[in-house]
Protein backbone atom coordinates (compact mmCIF):
# COMPACT_ATOMS: atom_id res chain seq x y z
CA UNK A 1 0.00 0.00 0.00
CA UNK A 2 1.82 3.62 -0.98
CA UNK A 3 1.18 6.31 1.18
CA UNK A 4 -1.39 8.00 -1.13
CA UNK A 5 -3.47 5.19 -0.87
CA UNK A 6 -3.08 5.51 2.78
CA UNK A 7 -4.27 9.00 2.67
CA UNK A 8 -7.68 8.36 0.74
CA UNK A 9 -8.33 5.32 3.49
CA UNK A 10 -7.91 7.39 6.35
CA UNK A 11 -10.00 10.49 4.60
CA UNK A 12 -12.56 7.60 4.05
CA UNK A 13 -12.54 5.91 7.21
CA UNK A 14 -13.25 9.79 8.89
CA UNK A 15 -15.78 10.21 6.66
CA UNK A 16 -17.61 7.66 7.29
CA UNK A 17 -17.14 7.97 11.06
CA UNK A 18 -18.59 11.52 10.81
CA UNK A 19 -21.60 11.25 8.44
CA UNK A 20 -22.58 8.11 9.64
CA UNK A 21 -25.18 9.52 11.16
CA UNK A 22 -26.28 12.01 9.13
CA UNK A 23 -25.91 11.65 5.44
CA UNK A 24 -28.52 8.79 4.06
CA UNK A 25 -27.96 5.39 4.03
CA UNK A 26 -28.00 5.20 0.10
CA UNK A 27 -25.61 8.15 -0.80
CA UNK A 28 -22.97 6.50 1.85
CA UNK A 29 -22.65 3.78 -0.28
CA UNK A 30 -22.32 6.02 -3.54
CA UNK A 31 -19.51 8.48 -1.72
CA UNK A 32 -17.84 4.37 -0.89
CA UNK A 33 -18.38 3.63 -4.46
CA UNK A 34 -16.58 6.74 -5.87
CA UNK A 35 -13.93 6.80 -3.96
CA UNK A 36 -13.43 3.30 -4.68
CA UNK A 37 -13.48 3.93 -8.25
CA UNK A 38 -11.27 6.70 -8.04
CA UNK A 39 -8.66 4.18 -6.08
CA UNK A 40 -9.02 2.16 -8.96
CA UNK A 41 -8.78 4.48 -12.34
CA UNK A 42 -5.40 5.93 -10.64
CA UNK A 43 -4.35 2.57 -10.50
CA UNK A 44 -4.11 2.71 -6.32
CA UNK A 45 -6.17 -0.68 -5.98
CA UNK A 46 -6.26 -3.50 -8.29
CA UNK A 47 -9.64 -5.32 -8.15
CA UNK A 48 -8.98 -9.21 -7.17
CA UNK A 49 -9.73 -11.52 -10.47
CA UNK A 50 -9.66 -15.13 -10.06
CA UNK A 51 -9.30 -17.54 -13.23
CA UNK A 52 -9.80 -21.03 -12.84
CA UNK A 53 -7.17 -23.90 -13.76
CA UNK A 54 -7.12 -27.59 -13.13
CA UNK A 55 -6.27 -28.49 -8.83
CA UNK A 56 -3.96 -30.99 -8.08
CA UNK A 57 -4.79 -33.91 -6.29
CA UNK A 58 -4.18 -33.06 -2.49
CA UNK A 59 -1.48 -35.68 -2.13
CA UNK A 60 0.81 -33.69 -4.78
CA UNK A 61 0.69 -30.64 -3.15
CA UNK A 62 3.10 -30.20 -0.14
CA UNK A 63 1.27 -29.69 3.44
CA UNK A 64 2.69 -26.09 3.85
CA UNK A 65 1.00 -25.10 0.37
CA UNK A 66 -2.72 -26.34 0.62
CA UNK A 67 -4.95 -23.78 0.34
CA UNK A 68 -8.54 -24.25 0.79
CA UNK A 69 -9.48 -20.73 -0.46
CA UNK A 70 -9.45 -21.54 -4.03
CA UNK A 71 -13.20 -20.82 -5.15
CA UNK A 72 -12.67 -23.22 -7.57
CA UNK A 73 -12.54 -26.06 -4.61
CA UNK A 74 -16.13 -27.10 -4.73
CA UNK A 75 -16.60 -27.12 -8.60
CA UNK A 76 -13.74 -29.41 -9.33
CA UNK A 77 -14.77 -31.94 -6.23
CA UNK A 78 -11.58 -30.98 -4.49
CA UNK A 79 -13.02 -29.90 -1.28
CA UNK A 80 -13.49 -32.92 0.66
CA UNK A 81 -9.99 -34.44 -0.24
CA UNK A 82 -8.32 -31.57 0.36
CA UNK A 83 -9.93 -31.55 3.79
CA UNK A 84 -9.43 -35.43 4.50
CA UNK A 85 -5.87 -34.66 4.12
CA UNK A 86 -5.95 -31.43 6.61
CA UNK A 87 -7.81 -33.16 9.12
CA UNK A 88 -5.48 -36.21 9.36
CA UNK A 89 -2.07 -34.75 9.26
CA UNK A 90 -2.68 -30.88 9.96
CA UNK A 91 -5.87 -30.39 11.66
CA UNK A 92 -4.69 -26.81 12.97
CA UNK A 93 -2.84 -26.04 9.38
CA UNK A 94 -1.58 -22.78 8.52
CA UNK A 95 -1.06 -21.18 5.06
CA UNK A 96 1.28 -18.34 4.95
CA UNK A 97 0.29 -16.60 1.74
CA UNK A 98 -3.29 -16.41 0.21
CA UNK A 99 -5.51 -14.22 -1.87
CA UNK A 100 -6.70 -13.50 1.63
CA UNK A 101 -3.77 -13.30 3.27
CA UNK A 102 -2.66 -15.75 5.49
CA UNK A 103 -4.40 -18.02 7.44
CA UNK A 104 -5.40 -20.95 10.18
CA UNK A 105 -7.83 -23.63 8.94
CA UNK A 106 -9.34 -25.45 11.71
CA UNK A 107 -10.83 -29.26 9.94
CA UNK A 108 -12.38 -31.46 12.86
CA UNK A 109 -15.72 -31.19 14.32
CA UNK A 110 -14.11 -30.81 18.02
CA UNK A 111 -12.05 -28.67 17.44
CA UNK A 112 -14.35 -25.91 15.34
CA UNK A 113 -16.65 -26.24 18.12
CA UNK A 114 -14.14 -25.07 20.43
CA UNK A 115 -13.31 -22.35 18.38
CA UNK A 116 -16.95 -21.19 17.76
CA UNK A 117 -17.93 -21.42 21.44
CA UNK A 118 -14.83 -19.26 22.57
CA UNK A 119 -15.19 -15.54 21.73
CA UNK A 120 -13.58 -14.24 23.98
CA UNK A 121 -10.70 -15.88 22.31
CA UNK A 122 -11.95 -15.89 18.58
CA UNK A 123 -13.86 -12.85 17.36
CA UNK A 124 -16.29 -12.82 14.80
CA UNK A 125 -15.33 -8.75 14.19
CA UNK A 126 -14.99 -7.03 12.13
CA UNK A 127 -16.10 -9.64 9.16
CA UNK A 128 -16.95 -13.40 8.92
CA UNK A 129 -15.49 -14.44 5.49
CA UNK A 130 -12.03 -14.54 4.54
CA UNK A 131 -11.61 -10.92 2.69
CA UNK A 132 -13.19 -7.69 3.68
CA UNK A 133 -16.39 -6.06 2.28
CA UNK A 134 -16.21 -3.20 0.24
CA UNK A 135 -17.79 -0.87 2.90
CA UNK A 136 -17.83 -1.11 7.13
CA UNK A 137 -21.27 -2.71 7.45
CA UNK A 138 -22.26 -3.80 10.67
CA UNK A 139 -24.12 -6.63 11.18
CA UNK A 140 -24.60 -8.70 14.24
CA UNK A 141 -23.05 -11.78 12.57
CA UNK A 142 -20.02 -9.91 13.53
CA UNK A 143 -20.44 -8.64 16.25
CA UNK A 144 -18.91 -10.06 19.61
CA UNK A 145 -21.12 -9.99 22.57
CA UNK A 146 -22.48 -8.25 24.23
CA UNK A 147 -23.34 -5.72 21.54
CA UNK A 148 -24.12 -8.93 19.38
CA UNK A 149 -26.77 -10.30 21.92
CA UNK A 150 -28.34 -6.86 21.97
CA UNK A 151 -28.90 -6.77 17.99
CA UNK A 152 -29.86 -10.03 17.76
CA UNK A 153 -32.47 -10.22 20.50
CA UNK A 154 -34.08 -7.51 18.50
CA UNK A 155 -34.77 -9.17 15.78
CA UNK A 156 -35.06 -12.87 15.87
CA UNK A 157 -38.15 -12.86 16.99
CA UNK A 158 -39.55 -12.89 13.52
CA UNK A 159 -37.74 -16.42 12.69
CA UNK A 160 -38.73 -17.48 16.38
CA UNK A 161 -40.28 -20.83 16.28
CA UNK A 162 -43.74 -19.39 18.04
CA UNK A 163 -44.24 -17.01 14.68
CA UNK A 164 -43.25 -20.21 12.29
CA UNK A 165 -46.06 -21.59 13.52
CA UNK A 166 -48.47 -19.26 12.82
CA UNK A 167 -46.55 -18.47 9.22
CA UNK A 168 -46.14 -22.40 8.34
CA UNK A 169 -49.62 -22.62 6.51
CA UNK A 170 -48.76 -19.70 4.82
CA UNK A 171 -45.62 -21.62 3.80
CA UNK A 172 -47.22 -24.90 2.53
CA UNK A 173 -49.31 -22.87 0.32
CA UNK A 174 -46.53 -20.76 -1.54
CA UNK A 175 -44.64 -24.39 -1.75
CA UNK A 176 -47.66 -25.78 -3.18
CA UNK A 177 -48.10 -23.34 -5.71
CA UNK A 178 -44.32 -23.24 -6.72
CA UNK A 179 -44.31 -27.44 -7.43
CA UNK A 180 -48.24 -27.19 -9.43
CA UNK A 181 -46.93 -24.49 -11.86
CA UNK A 182 -43.73 -27.14 -12.63
CA UNK A 183 -43.52 -29.17 -15.94
CA UNK A 184 -43.49 -32.51 -16.02
CA UNK A 185 -42.62 -33.38 -19.68
CA UNK A 186 -39.44 -32.10 -19.71
CA UNK A 187 -36.54 -31.41 -17.74
CA UNK A 188 -36.01 -27.39 -16.37
CA UNK A 189 -33.69 -25.70 -13.64
CA UNK A 190 -34.09 -26.41 -10.33
CA UNK A 191 -32.37 -23.95 -8.84
CA UNK A 192 -34.25 -20.91 -10.85
CA UNK A 193 -37.76 -22.84 -10.14
CA UNK A 194 -37.93 -23.99 -6.90
CA UNK A 195 -34.96 -23.51 -5.21
CA UNK A 196 -34.75 -19.50 -5.46
CA UNK A 197 -38.82 -19.29 -6.33
CA UNK A 198 -39.07 -20.40 -2.41
CA UNK A 199 -36.44 -18.65 -1.03
CA UNK A 200 -37.67 -15.61 -2.60
CA UNK A 201 -40.80 -15.82 -1.72
CA UNK A 202 -40.13 -16.42 1.83
CA UNK A 203 -37.92 -13.68 2.65
CA UNK A 204 -40.11 -11.34 0.38
CA UNK A 205 -42.86 -12.31 3.51
CA UNK A 206 -41.03 -11.90 6.42
CA UNK A 207 -39.69 -8.74 5.50
CA UNK A 208 -43.20 -7.61 4.09
CA UNK A 209 -41.41 -6.68 0.89
CA UNK A 210 -43.10 -5.89 -2.27
CA UNK A 211 -43.67 -9.84 -3.63
CA UNK A 212 -43.97 -8.86 -6.96
CA UNK A 213 -40.24 -7.24 -6.98
CA UNK A 214 -39.16 -10.45 -4.71
CA UNK A 215 -36.44 -11.26 -7.26
CA UNK A 216 -33.94 -8.40 -6.57
CA UNK A 217 -33.49 -10.07 -2.80
CA UNK A 218 -32.04 -13.07 -4.52
CA UNK A 219 -30.33 -10.67 -6.70
CA UNK A 220 -28.89 -8.14 -4.21
CA UNK A 221 -28.20 -11.61 -2.02
CA UNK A 222 -26.11 -13.06 -4.46
CA UNK A 223 -24.50 -10.06 -5.70
CA UNK A 224 -22.99 -8.76 -2.04
CA UNK A 225 -22.13 -11.54 -0.86
CA UNK A 226 -19.94 -12.80 -4.34
CA UNK A 227 -17.63 -10.54 -4.01
CA UNK A 228 -13.55 -12.25 -5.24
CA UNK A 229 -12.34 -9.83 -2.66
CA UNK A 230 -14.59 -11.11 -0.03
CA UNK A 231 -15.29 -14.93 -1.33
CA UNK A 232 -13.50 -15.31 -3.93
CA UNK A 233 -17.04 -14.68 -6.16
CA UNK A 234 -17.05 -13.03 -9.33
CA UNK A 235 -19.09 -10.08 -8.95
CA UNK A 236 -17.83 -7.10 -10.19
CA UNK A 237 -17.26 -4.09 -7.58
CA UNK A 238 -19.44 -1.82 -9.65
CA UNK A 239 -22.35 -4.19 -9.27
CA UNK A 240 -21.47 -4.62 -5.63
CA UNK A 241 -21.79 -0.91 -4.97
CA UNK A 242 -24.74 -0.66 -7.48
CA UNK A 243 -26.70 -3.42 -5.46
CA UNK A 244 -25.87 -2.44 -2.10
CA UNK A 245 -27.33 1.22 -3.25
CA UNK A 246 -29.92 -0.25 -4.28
CA UNK A 247 -30.96 -2.39 -1.31
CA UNK A 248 -30.38 0.09 0.65
CA UNK A 249 -32.81 2.84 -1.55
CA UNK A 250 -35.25 0.24 -1.10
CA UNK A 251 -35.52 -0.50 2.36
CA UNK A 252 -35.32 3.11 3.62
CA UNK A 253 -38.13 3.49 1.71
CA UNK A 254 -39.83 0.51 2.89
CA UNK A 255 -38.73 1.88 6.03
CA UNK A 256 -40.45 5.02 6.06
CA UNK A 257 -43.36 3.53 4.31
CA UNK A 258 -44.22 1.17 7.44
CA UNK A 259 -44.10 3.87 9.98
CA UNK A 260 -46.15 5.92 7.66
CA UNK A 261 -48.89 3.71 7.85
CA UNK A 262 -49.26 2.47 11.31
CA UNK A 263 -48.94 5.99 12.18
CA UNK A 264 -51.86 6.34 10.25
CA UNK A 265 -53.88 3.61 11.82
CA UNK A 266 -52.64 0.81 10.49
CA UNK A 267 -52.28 -2.78 12.63
CA UNK A 268 -49.39 -3.64 13.07
CA UNK A 269 -47.61 -6.36 10.87
CA UNK A 270 -45.39 -9.11 12.13
CA UNK A 271 -42.39 -8.31 9.83
CA UNK A 272 -38.72 -7.50 10.24
CA UNK A 273 -39.40 -4.07 9.68
CA UNK A 274 -41.86 -3.82 12.31
CA UNK A 275 -40.45 -5.75 14.93
CA UNK A 276 -37.52 -3.52 14.36
CA UNK A 277 -39.51 -0.34 14.62
CA UNK A 278 -41.41 -1.26 17.49
CA UNK A 279 -38.31 -2.85 19.62
CA UNK A 280 -36.44 0.18 21.87
CA UNK A 281 -32.95 -1.44 21.01
CA UNK A 282 -33.51 -0.93 17.36
CA UNK A 283 -36.14 1.43 16.55
CA UNK A 284 -34.02 4.25 15.76
CA UNK A 285 -31.94 1.62 13.30
CA UNK A 286 -32.50 3.89 10.49
CA UNK A 287 -30.09 6.76 11.74
CA UNK A 288 -27.12 4.49 12.47
CA UNK A 289 -26.97 3.64 8.67
CA UNK A 290 -24.06 1.51 7.80
CA UNK A 291 -25.92 -0.79 10.86
CA UNK A 292 -29.20 -0.54 9.48
CA UNK A 293 -27.69 -1.62 5.81
CA UNK A 294 -25.65 -4.41 7.61
CA UNK A 295 -28.28 -6.15 9.70
CA UNK A 296 -30.89 -6.10 6.36
CA UNK A 297 -27.97 -7.79 4.16
CA UNK A 298 -27.27 -9.86 7.33
CA UNK A 299 -30.65 -11.36 7.22
CA UNK A 300 -31.38 -11.34 2.94
CA UNK A 301 -28.10 -13.39 2.54
CA UNK A 302 -28.46 -15.45 5.70
CA UNK A 303 -31.86 -16.58 4.39
CA UNK A 304 -30.94 -17.21 1.24
CA UNK A 305 -28.00 -19.16 0.06
CA UNK A 306 -28.35 -21.30 2.63
CA UNK A 307 -31.85 -22.59 2.32
CA UNK A 308 -31.80 -22.53 -1.50
CA UNK A 309 -28.75 -24.50 -1.80
CA UNK A 310 -29.88 -26.70 0.99
CA UNK A 311 -33.10 -27.44 -1.40
CA UNK A 312 -30.75 -28.36 -4.54
CA UNK A 313 -28.44 -30.37 -2.34
CA UNK A 314 -30.95 -32.72 -1.10
CA UNK A 315 -32.16 -33.62 -4.43
CA UNK A 316 -28.67 -34.42 -6.04
CA UNK A 317 -28.06 -36.30 -2.61
CA UNK A 318 -30.93 -38.77 -3.35
CA UNK A 319 -29.62 -38.76 -6.89
CA UNK A 320 -26.34 -40.02 -5.96
CA UNK A 321 -27.88 -42.32 -3.06
CA UNK A 322 -31.09 -43.08 -5.05
CA UNK A 323 -31.38 -46.71 -2.11
CA UNK A 324 -32.15 -43.55 0.23
CA UNK A 325 -34.78 -42.06 -2.43
CA UNK A 326 -36.64 -45.72 -1.91
CA UNK A 327 -36.42 -45.65 2.31
CA UNK A 328 -37.87 -41.95 1.94
CA UNK A 329 -40.89 -43.09 -0.24
CA UNK A 330 -41.26 -46.26 2.01
CA UNK A 331 -41.80 -44.13 5.14
CA UNK A 332 -41.92 -40.78 4.89
CA UNK A 333 -41.90 -40.24 8.73
CA UNK A 334 -37.79 -39.75 7.78
CA UNK A 335 -37.86 -36.39 6.77
CA UNK A 336 -37.48 -34.34 9.83
CA UNK A 337 -34.37 -36.44 10.00
CA UNK A 338 -33.22 -36.02 6.49
CA UNK A 339 -33.54 -32.45 6.35
CA UNK A 340 -30.93 -32.71 9.17
CA UNK A 341 -28.91 -35.13 7.32
CA UNK A 342 -29.08 -32.63 3.85
CA UNK A 343 -27.97 -29.73 6.12
CA UNK A 344 -25.23 -32.12 7.01
CA UNK A 345 -24.03 -33.17 3.52
CA UNK A 346 -24.43 -29.74 1.36
CA UNK A 347 -23.22 -27.74 4.72
CA UNK A 348 -24.47 -24.47 2.77
CA UNK A 349 -21.84 -21.74 3.79
CA UNK A 350 -18.42 -23.60 4.20
CA UNK A 351 -16.99 -21.52 6.82
CA UNK A 352 -16.97 -18.61 8.97
CA UNK A 353 -13.71 -16.69 10.01
CA UNK A 354 -12.86 -15.65 13.54
CA UNK A 355 -9.36 -13.42 14.17
CA UNK A 356 -7.61 -14.35 17.80
CA UNK A 357 -8.00 -11.53 20.26
CA UNK A 358 -4.51 -12.84 21.74
CA UNK A 359 -2.26 -15.06 21.70
CA UNK A 360 -3.37 -18.90 21.93
CA UNK A 361 -2.03 -22.33 21.82
CA UNK A 362 -4.73 -24.50 20.36
CA UNK A 363 -4.66 -27.96 19.01
CA UNK A 364 -0.44 -28.40 19.28
CA UNK A 365 -0.01 -24.87 17.44
CA UNK A 366 0.79 -21.13 18.48
CA UNK A 367 -1.94 -19.10 17.37
CA UNK A 368 -1.33 -15.55 17.40
CA UNK A 369 -2.96 -12.47 17.96
CA UNK A 370 -4.66 -11.20 14.75
CA UNK A 371 -4.15 -13.91 12.96
CA UNK A 372 -7.25 -15.14 11.08
CA UNK A 373 -8.62 -18.29 12.06
CA UNK A 374 -11.27 -20.15 9.70
CA UNK A 375 -14.12 -22.65 11.00
CA UNK A 376 -14.14 -25.11 7.73
CA UNK A 377 -17.54 -26.48 8.92
CA UNK A 378 -17.91 -28.17 5.84
CA UNK A 379 -15.09 -30.41 6.62
CA UNK A 380 -16.47 -30.69 10.47
CA UNK A 381 -19.31 -32.12 9.04
CA UNK A 382 -17.13 -34.93 7.25
CA UNK A 383 -15.32 -35.38 9.68
CA UNK A 384 -14.74 -39.42 10.02
CA UNK A 385 -14.18 -38.87 14.07
CA UNK A 386 -18.06 -37.20 14.64
CA UNK A 387 -19.64 -39.32 11.75
CA UNK A 388 -19.70 -42.63 10.55
CA UNK A 389 -18.97 -43.17 6.86
CA UNK A 390 -19.24 -39.24 6.49
CA UNK A 391 -19.58 -39.14 2.85
CA UNK A 392 -22.28 -40.80 2.58
CA UNK A 393 -25.72 -39.71 2.51
CA UNK A 394 -27.93 -41.65 5.13
CA UNK A 395 -31.78 -40.06 6.01
CA UNK A 396 -32.06 -42.31 8.96
CA UNK A 397 -28.47 -41.20 10.22
CA UNK A 398 -28.60 -41.26 14.20
CA UNK A 399 -26.38 -38.08 14.94
CA UNK A 400 -27.66 -36.33 11.62
CA UNK A 401 -28.86 -33.41 14.09
CA UNK A 402 -25.21 -32.69 15.46
CA UNK A 403 -24.72 -31.89 12.46
CA UNK A 404 -22.10 -28.30 12.51
CA UNK A 405 -23.76 -26.67 9.55
CA UNK A 406 -25.72 -23.95 11.83
CA UNK A 407 -22.46 -23.37 13.96
CA UNK A 408 -22.30 -23.40 17.82
CA UNK A 409 -21.95 -20.90 20.67
CA UNK A 410 -23.22 -17.26 20.32
CA UNK A 411 -23.36 -16.66 16.70
CA UNK A 412 -25.58 -20.43 15.99
CA UNK A 413 -27.49 -19.67 13.13
CA UNK A 414 -30.72 -17.73 14.04
CA UNK A 415 -33.08 -19.04 11.29
CA UNK A 416 -32.38 -22.47 11.99
CA UNK A 417 -36.39 -23.38 12.46
CA UNK A 418 -37.69 -21.73 9.80
CA UNK A 419 -34.55 -22.98 7.61
CA UNK A 420 -35.64 -26.95 8.84
CA UNK A 421 -39.25 -26.22 8.49
CA UNK A 422 -38.76 -25.09 4.83
CA UNK A 423 -37.23 -28.19 3.42
CA UNK A 424 -39.63 -30.18 5.48
CA UNK A 425 -42.50 -28.86 4.20
CA UNK A 426 -40.69 -28.67 0.55
CA UNK A 427 -40.37 -32.46 0.75
CA UNK A 428 -43.60 -33.29 2.12
CA UNK A 429 -44.79 -31.68 -0.66
CA UNK A 430 -42.61 -33.38 -3.27
CA UNK A 431 -43.48 -36.83 -2.25
CA UNK A 432 -47.20 -36.09 -2.42
CA UNK A 433 -46.57 -35.20 -6.27
CA UNK A 434 -43.52 -36.94 -7.88
CA UNK A 435 -42.40 -40.54 -8.07
CA UNK A 436 -38.97 -39.43 -9.34
CA UNK A 437 -37.19 -36.53 -9.15
CA UNK A 438 -33.95 -36.95 -11.71
CA UNK A 439 -30.93 -34.87 -11.75
CA UNK A 440 -29.91 -34.70 -15.68
CA UNK A 441 -26.17 -33.94 -16.17
CA UNK A 442 -24.03 -32.37 -14.54
CA UNK A 443 -24.97 -29.29 -11.80
CA UNK A 444 -23.27 -26.13 -12.21
CA UNK A 445 -21.18 -25.09 -8.87
CA UNK A 446 -21.14 -21.47 -7.75
CA UNK A 447 -17.84 -19.91 -7.81
CA UNK A 448 -16.75 -18.64 -4.32
CA UNK A 449 -15.19 -20.46 -0.98
CA UNK A 450 -18.06 -19.54 1.06
CA UNK A 451 -21.42 -20.17 -0.60
CA UNK A 452 -21.11 -24.23 -1.13
CA UNK A 453 -24.07 -24.26 -4.03
CA UNK A 454 -25.55 -24.74 -7.20
CA UNK A 455 -25.85 -22.13 -10.09
CA UNK A 456 -27.88 -24.73 -12.21
CA UNK A 457 -29.55 -28.01 -11.83
CA UNK A 458 -31.19 -29.39 -14.50
CA UNK A 459 -34.26 -31.95 -13.45
CA UNK A 460 -36.89 -34.34 -15.21
CA UNK A 461 -39.81 -35.18 -12.69
CA UNK A 462 -42.04 -38.01 -13.06
CA UNK A 463 -45.85 -37.76 -11.70
CA UNK A 464 -47.03 -40.21 -8.96
CA UNK A 465 -49.31 -42.53 -11.05
CA UNK A 466 -52.33 -42.15 -9.72
CA UNK A 467 -53.54 -45.62 -9.16
CA UNK B 1 -35.84 -47.60 40.72
CA UNK B 2 -34.86 -43.91 41.16
CA UNK B 3 -36.11 -41.29 38.38
CA UNK B 4 -36.39 -37.73 37.11
CA UNK B 5 -39.32 -36.25 35.47
CA UNK B 6 -39.74 -33.94 32.48
CA UNK B 7 -43.00 -31.70 32.14
CA UNK B 8 -43.27 -31.07 28.59
CA UNK B 9 -45.19 -27.61 27.74
CA UNK B 10 -48.43 -28.66 26.91
CA UNK B 11 -48.30 -30.52 31.27
CA UNK B 12 -47.72 -34.07 30.07
CA UNK B 13 -45.29 -35.44 31.99
CA UNK B 14 -42.37 -38.09 31.02
CA UNK B 15 -40.60 -40.19 33.52
CA UNK B 16 -36.98 -41.77 32.72
CA UNK B 17 -34.56 -43.58 34.89
CA UNK B 18 -32.34 -41.97 36.31
CA UNK B 19 -29.03 -42.43 35.59
CA UNK B 20 -26.46 -41.20 37.65
CA UNK B 21 -23.28 -39.71 36.50
CA UNK B 22 -25.51 -39.34 33.30
CA UNK B 23 -26.84 -35.60 31.92
CA UNK B 24 -30.29 -34.40 32.20
CA UNK B 25 -29.91 -34.03 28.70
CA UNK B 26 -28.08 -37.58 27.99
CA UNK B 27 -31.31 -38.97 29.88
CA UNK B 28 -33.62 -37.66 27.86
CA UNK B 29 -32.40 -38.10 24.67
CA UNK B 30 -30.80 -41.93 25.44
CA UNK B 31 -34.52 -42.94 26.82
CA UNK B 32 -36.42 -40.50 24.05
CA UNK B 33 -38.15 -37.90 25.58
CA UNK B 34 -39.51 -35.42 23.19
CA UNK B 35 -38.71 -31.71 23.19
CA UNK B 36 -35.13 -31.99 23.92
CA UNK B 37 -32.75 -32.22 21.18
CA UNK B 38 -29.04 -31.58 22.64
CA UNK B 39 -27.87 -30.81 19.00
CA UNK B 40 -24.34 -30.01 20.05
CA UNK B 41 -23.63 -32.81 21.98
CA UNK B 42 -23.55 -31.53 25.24
CA UNK B 43 -21.26 -28.56 25.42
CA UNK B 44 -24.05 -26.04 26.25
CA UNK B 45 -23.19 -24.52 22.88
CA UNK B 46 -26.76 -25.04 20.74
CA UNK B 47 -29.19 -24.03 23.29
CA UNK B 48 -31.55 -27.03 22.49
CA UNK B 49 -32.04 -28.90 25.98
CA UNK B 50 -33.57 -25.95 27.28
CA UNK B 51 -35.29 -26.89 30.66
CA UNK B 52 -36.72 -24.98 34.11
CA UNK B 53 -35.83 -26.55 37.15
CA UNK B 54 -39.08 -26.82 39.51
CA UNK B 55 -38.57 -24.82 42.48
CA UNK B 56 -38.00 -27.26 45.32
CA UNK B 57 -34.81 -28.41 43.14
CA UNK B 58 -32.95 -25.41 41.76
CA UNK B 59 -30.64 -25.60 44.84
CA UNK B 60 -30.30 -28.97 44.45
CA UNK B 61 -28.87 -28.93 40.82
CA UNK B 62 -27.39 -25.67 40.88
CA UNK B 63 -28.71 -22.16 38.99
CA UNK B 64 -26.96 -21.87 35.34
CA UNK B 65 -23.52 -21.08 34.31
CA UNK B 66 -22.03 -18.40 32.96
CA UNK B 67 -21.77 -20.27 29.34
CA UNK B 68 -24.80 -21.42 29.78
CA UNK B 69 -26.07 -18.09 30.48
CA UNK B 70 -24.85 -16.80 27.03
CA UNK B 71 -26.99 -19.62 24.95
CA UNK B 72 -30.43 -18.89 27.28
CA UNK B 73 -29.94 -15.49 27.32
CA UNK B 74 -31.24 -15.42 23.21
CA UNK B 75 -34.28 -18.01 24.40
CA UNK B 76 -37.60 -15.40 25.00
CA UNK B 77 -38.72 -18.22 27.08
CA UNK B 78 -35.89 -18.32 29.57
CA UNK B 79 -36.78 -18.09 33.44
CA UNK B 80 -35.30 -16.99 36.59
CA UNK B 81 -34.69 -21.25 36.47
CA UNK B 82 -33.68 -22.03 33.35
CA UNK B 83 -30.70 -24.59 32.99
CA UNK B 84 -29.38 -26.49 30.15
CA UNK B 85 -29.79 -30.01 30.36
CA UNK B 86 -26.48 -31.19 28.96
CA UNK B 87 -24.76 -29.12 32.15
CA UNK B 88 -27.00 -30.68 34.85
CA UNK B 89 -24.72 -33.70 35.60
CA UNK B 90 -27.56 -36.13 37.67
CA UNK B 91 -26.65 -37.82 41.31
CA UNK B 92 -28.50 -40.32 42.74
CA UNK B 93 -29.94 -37.65 45.39
CA UNK B 94 -31.62 -36.37 42.86
CA UNK B 95 -34.96 -39.34 42.74
CA UNK B 96 -37.71 -37.00 41.77
CA UNK B 97 -36.17 -34.28 39.63
CA UNK B 98 -39.27 -32.06 37.91
CA UNK B 99 -38.12 -29.79 35.65
CA UNK B 100 -39.96 -28.17 32.84
CA UNK B 101 -39.69 -27.89 29.41
CA UNK B 102 -40.01 -24.72 27.30
CA UNK B 103 -42.35 -24.43 24.30
CA UNK B 104 -39.51 -24.81 22.00
CA UNK B 105 -35.71 -25.14 22.09
CA UNK B 106 -33.87 -22.18 20.28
Amino acid sequence: MNSMDGVLDRALASVQDKVQSRVPVDRQVKAAHLMEKAKRLAGMSKPLVFTEAPIPDPADVPLTQIDVSNPFMNRQGQWYPYFARLRDEAPVHYLAQSPFGPFWSITRYDDIRAVDTNPDVFSAEPYIVLGPPPLDIEMFIAMDPPKHDVQRKAVQGVVAPKNLKEMESLIRERVQDVLDNLPTDQPFDWVERVSKEITGRMLATLLDFPYDQRHKLTYWSDTISGTAEGTGGTTHQDDFYEATGELARSFMALWHDKAARREAGEAPGFDLITLMQTSDDTKDLISRPLEFLGNLTLLIVGGNDTTRNSMSGGVLALNQHPEQFEKLKADPSLISNMVSEIIRWQTPLAYMRRVAKKDVHFGGQFIRKGDQVVMWYASGNRDERQFENPDAFIIDRPNARNHISFGFGVHRCMGNRLAEMQLRILWEELLQRFDKIEVIGEPGYVQSNFVKGYETMMVQLTPKSSD
Amino acid sequence: MATVTFVAYDGTTHEADLVEGESLMEIATGQAIPGIDGDCGGEAACGTCHVIVDNEWISTTGRRTDQEEQMLDMSSECEENSRLACQVVVSDGMDGLKVRLPEFQM
